[in-house]
C-alpha cells in the first residue's frame, strides 16, 4: 500500500512576487515580470530581454557565516522556504527532532564560477576566490545551504534535470513519500537570474527578440512566437504523506497524485512528441484518472516555436478534442528553468484555490497545432479541483504532475 | 602611512566584513575568538588582508598571528 502524498506548504519568490498572495494577485490581473536590461545589450547580447527579480537582503536573517556560502540562487531558495515552512505549520524544534528530506532543482551557478576564474587568472592565487566560491559554485549549491540553515536529517540531494529539474524534485519526492522512505520532503527548484548565466543560450538564438515591448515577447503557443524570454527565483513546497499531515493537524493543501517521466532519446535541444506524450500518458495512468478528471494544464510551452508546437500535439494526442483549459504562466513570467517545475506547480495551486485560470498572455493567433487546444487568452473564472503540469527539459527530459485539491 | 592609522583601517576593515563591533577588537584579543572564525572563514581573513593591504599571511605564518597586535605587527613590517 503506498502512501498518500500531500501539499501542506507553498512560498515562491518570483518576478510576480515574493509573497503567495502577490504572486495570486499577479496571476489574476495577467501582469507580466519581463523588462528590457540595457546591461545585457552592453555585453553583446542578442536579446535583452529577462524577468526582473532583485536580490533580497538577507543580513538580518542569516549570519555571515551563513550567507558567505549562498549565491543568489540560493537566497531565492532560503526565501520561498521560509515561507514554505511558516504555511505548513513547521517550526525549527519539528525539524530538529524529524528526518525531513530536501530535494530541490537546480542547474548552474555561474557568477561564483565566473569569479573565481576571473581571480584566478588575475592574481594567480588561489586563496583569493575566498571561502564562499566553492560552496557557491556547484550545482547542488541550493541543498547543501537549506540544507545547513534548516538542519534538515533526510534526504539531502539537488536534482538537476535541465528546464525540468524542479518537477522531477517534487516527483522524486513524492515517489520517496509513497515508498515510506521519507514522511516529508522540502521541495522545489531555483534558477539564478543574471546575464552570465544566460550569454551562452542567448548565444543560440532561443530568446525572442521582441525587445520594444517586452511584456509582449514571452507568447505560448502564439502564432507569432520568436523564442523565450529567461526567468527566474525560487519555489518551495512542503510535501509529506497524508498521515503525517493528519497527525501534525497540518493545513492540506491538496495531493499529488502522480509524476510521469520520460526521456526523448533524441536530439539535445529539439523535443519530439512521443517523449512528452509518453511522460503525459504515464501520470495519468499511473493517477488512476480518467482524462476527463483533468480542470486545467499548465503547458511547460517556453514560447518557442519547435517546444510549442510538439507539446502542443503531445497534448493533443492525450487528451483529444476534450476543452480542457490549457495554458503557459510562462507568458507572464519568462521560463523560469529550474525553477519552473516547482513555481509551476504553486501557479497552478493558486490558481486551483481562489477558482481562476490565469489568462495566456499574448495568445493572438493560434497556429496549426495551437488551435486543435482550448487555450484561453483571457482569465476565466472557474472552479478545477484536478490540474496536470508539464515540464520539459534539454537532453529530451520530460516529467509531468497531477495534482487534486483538498 | 601611520601604524594608528593602520591599525584604526585594519579594525575597521575587519569590523566590517565579520560583523562585530570596532570597539570589540582590542590589542590583546584572539583574532579567531573575537571574529568567530572558524577554518573557512580565516580564509576569508587572509584574502582581505591581502586584497586590501596587499600582505599575504602564509598558512605557517598564521600560527604566529594569534592576537590582534601580532596582526597588526605583521602587516606594518610588510606593508
Amino acid at each position: 500500500m503506498m502512501n498518500r502524498v500531500v501539499i501542506t506548504g507553498m512560498g515562491i519568490y518570483s518576478c510576480l512576487g515574493k509573497t503567495l498572495d502577490e504572486v495570486r494577485e499577479s496571476l489574476y490581473h495577467g501582469k507580466s515580470g519581463i523588462i528590457f536590461d540595457p546591461e545585457r545589450k552592453e555585453m553583446g547580447f542578442r536579446s535583452a530581454l529577462t524577468a526582473k527579480l532583485e536580490e533580497p537582503d538577507l543580513k538580518k536573517l542569516l549570519s555571515r557565516s551563513q550567507r558567505v556560502y549562498m549565491p543568489e540562487q540560493a537566497k531565492y531558495a532560503y526565501c520561498a522556504t521560509v515561507d514554505a515552512l511558516r504555511n505548513a505549520g513547521i517550526d525549527q524544534d519539528y525539524l530538529n527532532t524529524h528526518d525531513v528530506g530536501l530535494l530541490y532543482g537546480n542547474d548552474s551557478s555561474t557568477v561564483p564560477n565566473v569569479k573565481a576564474v576571473d581571480t584566478m587568472r588575475e592574481k594567480k592565487d588561489t586563496t583569493l576566490c575566498g571561502s564562499g566560491a566553492i560552496f557557491q559554485s556547484m550545482n547542488s549549491t541550493v541543498t547543501m545551504n537549506l540544507g545547513c540553515i534548516f538542519k534538515l536529517k533526510g534526504i539531502n540531494l539537488t536534482v538537476s534535470g535541465a528546464c525540468a529539474s524542479g518537477s522531477h524534485a517534487i516527483g522524486l519526492g513524492a515517489l520517496l513519500i509513497q515508498n515510506g522512505l521519507q514522511e516529508m520532503v522540502v521541495c522545489g527548484g531555483a534558477q539564478e537570474v543574471n546575464p552570465w548565466s544566460v550569454g551562452s543560450f542567448d548565444g543560440i538564438s532561443a530568446f525572442s527578440i521582441r525587445e520594444d515591448e517586452p511584456t509582449k515577447a514571452s507568447r505560448p503557443f502564439d502564432r507569432d512566437r520568436d523564442g523565450l524570454v529567461p526567468g527566474g527565483g525560487a519555489a518551495t513546497v512542503i510535501i509529506e504523506s497524508y498521515e503525517s499531515a493528519v497527525r501534525r493537524g497540518a493545513p492540506i493543501l491538496a495531493e499529488i497524485l502522480s509524476y510521469g517521466f520520460s526521456s526523448n532519446g533524441d536530439h539535445i535541444s529539439s523535443p519530439n512528441v512521443d517523449g512528452p506524450a509518453k511522460s503525459l500518458e504515464m501520470a495519468i495512468r499511473r493517477a488512476g484518472i480518467g482524462v476527463d478528471e483533468i480542470g486545467y494544464i499548465n503547458a511547460h510551452a517556453t514560447s518557442t516555436h519547435v517546444g510549442d508546437t510538439n507539446e502542443a500535439k503531445a497534448i493533443y494526442r492525450v487528451i483529444g478534442d476534450r476543452r480542457i483549459p490549457v495554458t503557459s504562466t510562462k507568458s507572464q513570467t519568462g521560463h523560469e528553468m529550474w525553477m519552473a517545475g516547482a513555481s509551476e506547480v504553486i501557479y497552478s495551486m493558486l490558481m486551483m484555490k481562489n477558482n481562476f485560470i490565469a489568462a495566456n498572455l499574448n495568445f493572438e493567433n493560434p497556429d496549426e497545432d495551437s488551435a486543435k487546444l482550448y487555450i484561453p487568452a483571457q482569465r476565466l473564472e472557474t472552479s478545477f479541483d484536478t490540474f496536470l503540469s508539464n515540464s520539459f527539459g534539454f537532453g529530451g527530459t520530460n516529467s509531468t504532475l497531477i495534482v487534486r485539491n483538498l | 602611512m601611520e601604524k594608528n592609522e593602520l591599525i584604526a583601517k585594519i579594525n575597521e576593515t575587519l569590523a566590517e566584513e565579520f560583523e562585530v563591533e570596532v570597539s570589540d577588537i582590542t590589542p590583546e584579543a584572539n583574532i579567531k575568538e573575537t571574529l568567530q572564525l572558524d577554518s573557512l572563514s580565516l580564509v576569508d581573513m587572509v584574502a582581505l588582508i591581502e586584497s586590501e593591504f596587499g600582505v599575504k599571511i602564509k598558512g605557517a605564518e598564521m600560527v604566529q598571528v594569534q592576537t590582534f597586535q601580532a596582526l597588526y605587527d605583521f602587516i606594518a613590517e610588510r606593508v
